[in-house]
């Protein structure tokens, strides 16, 4: 049905004037909406990937502190690897050097910071195998036989981490849902305002006997191709806007990482389309009522 | 083919038509007159399914037009040709294309050839003015176009309402003339006019029914015409 209704006609597409301002506005908030929609997919592309990363990087390793007094500090760590050796799900546990945790804390204290002088935790690193961590079962040992020894499965930070990506990502779908529905109801006022402007032409072409099926798509196809290059132009400045943003860097942060990577660089070519399908079905909504209430 | 039976027809709170009754035979043909604001487009508008009656029944081709869908309606509306006083063209159009329209709307422009138009448009006498724009035609000019462009479904009415309103004396008896020959090809015609001379010219040429409409009601002309 939808191919019959978008099968070209040119001679048909005359009966409706070329021209009016229902055509640019068209052509105007597809492209706009196309625009948006592209840095909206790419906010919810990137914010996706940024929450699968944060969620894989952390959740497969957990660190272990040993706040003991300088003279039990040894021993204390040595008793955890010990229990950290024999616990099933971990793959592996080693003790951060002194300069691994010099180089933690330079970043806040600077490079001379005599970590010798100052009463420093030793920080253990776990990486998880399989099947994972019990995290309750292993505190449990820990606190019996290392009573320095604070857990932290990095759990606490990393969830509400995750979970503002993942919001973020949910806010970019909403805003292309939000995008897809104003583009629908300004092509529907378009269209109303076109179908009303051309009101006589309307009862001409019923006068010589067209049925409302053939008046609808003459507009139908208007508005969706309208639509669709509105939004082929949108897309391709939304892209150029998208290519011109920085690369990801670790400097830049998340910022730096808006944009598209691997097969996600095809995805803005579909916000054309979904632009003509939404014009299409908001033009024949449009029309069949229009023309119902013009009989 | 087209019968009225016991219509009426109310708009605004006022009566314009009451109790008429009407039967258009195949190929008959016929006058409406009456003075201005007498119903004559009121009547014909019905004629073509454009009002619905208030009382009464209106069949056309057998079928009660009460009971037709949209779709039948449109259907209904090719078998009948429609000319205009005020001809109502698509400007952005040209000329072939907007006698070609009922083809079009029809599904049967592509079989269309154009040889076949410009036949038409000769016809009636607009055979080089193909790819002109209705604004560009004169008052008889349109008129013939409108006519071309009733009758290119090849209906089985033609309906004219008022086809001499804007043309001058020798351009209405060419428009006579071409509506003549149509009922000669078989076609009812019905023309809706106030003018009495052309009924008179006409006398000659075919036998016409002439009906006149006068306080709401249709009566048989007498021989004062």
């Amino acid at each position: 049905m939808i191919r019959n209704l978008l099968q070209r006609d040119a001679r048909a597409d005359r009966v409706v004037p070329p021209t009016g301002y229902t055509a640019h506005l068209t052509l105007f908030v597809s492209g706009a909406m196309a625009f948006l929609a592209v840095f909206a997919l790419a906010l919810s592309l990137a914010s996706g990937r940024l929450a699968d990363r944060w969620a894989t990087e952390l959740a497969g390793a957990a660190t272990l502190r040993i706040n003991a007094p300088a003279d039990q500090l040894a021993a204390q760590t040595e008793a955890a690897l010990t229990v950290l050796g024999q616990t099933p799900g971990i793959a592996s546990a080693r003790a951060l050097t002194t300069e691994e945790q010099g180089a933690l804390l330079s970043p806040w204290f600077g490079p001379d910071l005599p970590l010798d002088t100052l009463p420093i935790p030793q920080l253990i690193e776990i990486i998880e195998g399989e099947p994972g961590l019990d995290a309750v079962g292993l505190r449990l040992r820990l606190g019996a036989e290392v009573p320095g020894a604070v857990l932290d499965d990095h759990t606490r930070w990393r969830e509400p981490l995750v979970d503002a990506a993942t919001s973020l990502r949910r806010l970019g779908w909403v805003s292309i849902l939000l995008i897809g529905g104003a583009t629908a109801a300004m092509i529907t006022l378009a269209a109303n305002a076109s179908l009303a402007a051309n009101a006589q032409i309307i009862e001409v072409l019923r006068l010589v006997g067209a049925r409302d099926r053939f008046i609808a798509r003459a507009f139908v196809r208007r508005f969706t191709y309208r639509a669709f290059f509105g939004a082929v132009v949108g897309v391709l400045l939304g892209m150029t806007g998208v290519l011109l943003l920085p690369e990801a860097s670790d400097e830049g942060g998340f910022l730096t990482g808006l944009g598209f990577q691997g097969i996600g660089w095809l995805l803005p070519a579909l916000i054309p389309l979904l632009g003509a399908a939404v014009a299409f079905l908001a033009t024949w909504t449009a029309a069949s009522r229009k023309l119902k209430e013009l009989s | 083919m087209i019968e009225l039976e016991n219509v009426s027809y109310t708009y605004g709170g006022g009566e314009l038509l009451s109790d008429v009754s009407l039967q258009l035979q195949p190929g008959s043909f016929h006058f409406l007159t009456g003075p201005s604001g007498a119903g004559k487009t009121t009547l014909l508008k019905l004629c073509y399914g454009a009002l619905l009656p208030t009382s009464g029944r209106l069949s056309a081709f057998d079928e009660d037009i009460a009971w037709l869908d949209r779709d039948q309606m449109a259907f209904l509306r090719r078998r009948i040709g429609v000319v205009h006083q005020d001809c109502r063209f698509l400007d952005h159009m040209t000329v072939a294309e907007n006698v070609a329209l009922p083809l079009m709307v029809s599904g049967q422009a592509e079989t269309a050839k154009r040889e076949d138009l410009s036949e038409l448009l000769s016809w009636v006498g607009l055979g080089s003015r193909l790819d002109a724009h209705p604004p560009e035609l004169s008052g008889g000019e349109r008129q013939r176009a409108a006519l071309a462009r009733a009758v290119i479904l090849s209906p089985d009415v033609v309906l004219a309402d008022e086809p001499t309103g804007n043309v001058d004396w020798e351009m209405s008896q060419r428009l006579l003339r071409l509506l003549v020959e149509l009922n000669k090809m078989g076609k009812t015609v019905l023309i809706a006019t106030h003018d009495l001379s052309l009924i008179r010219a006409a006398k000659s040429q075919v036998q016409a029914r002439v009906l006149r409409i006068s306080q709401r009601q249709i009566q048989l002309a007498g021989a004062d015409l």
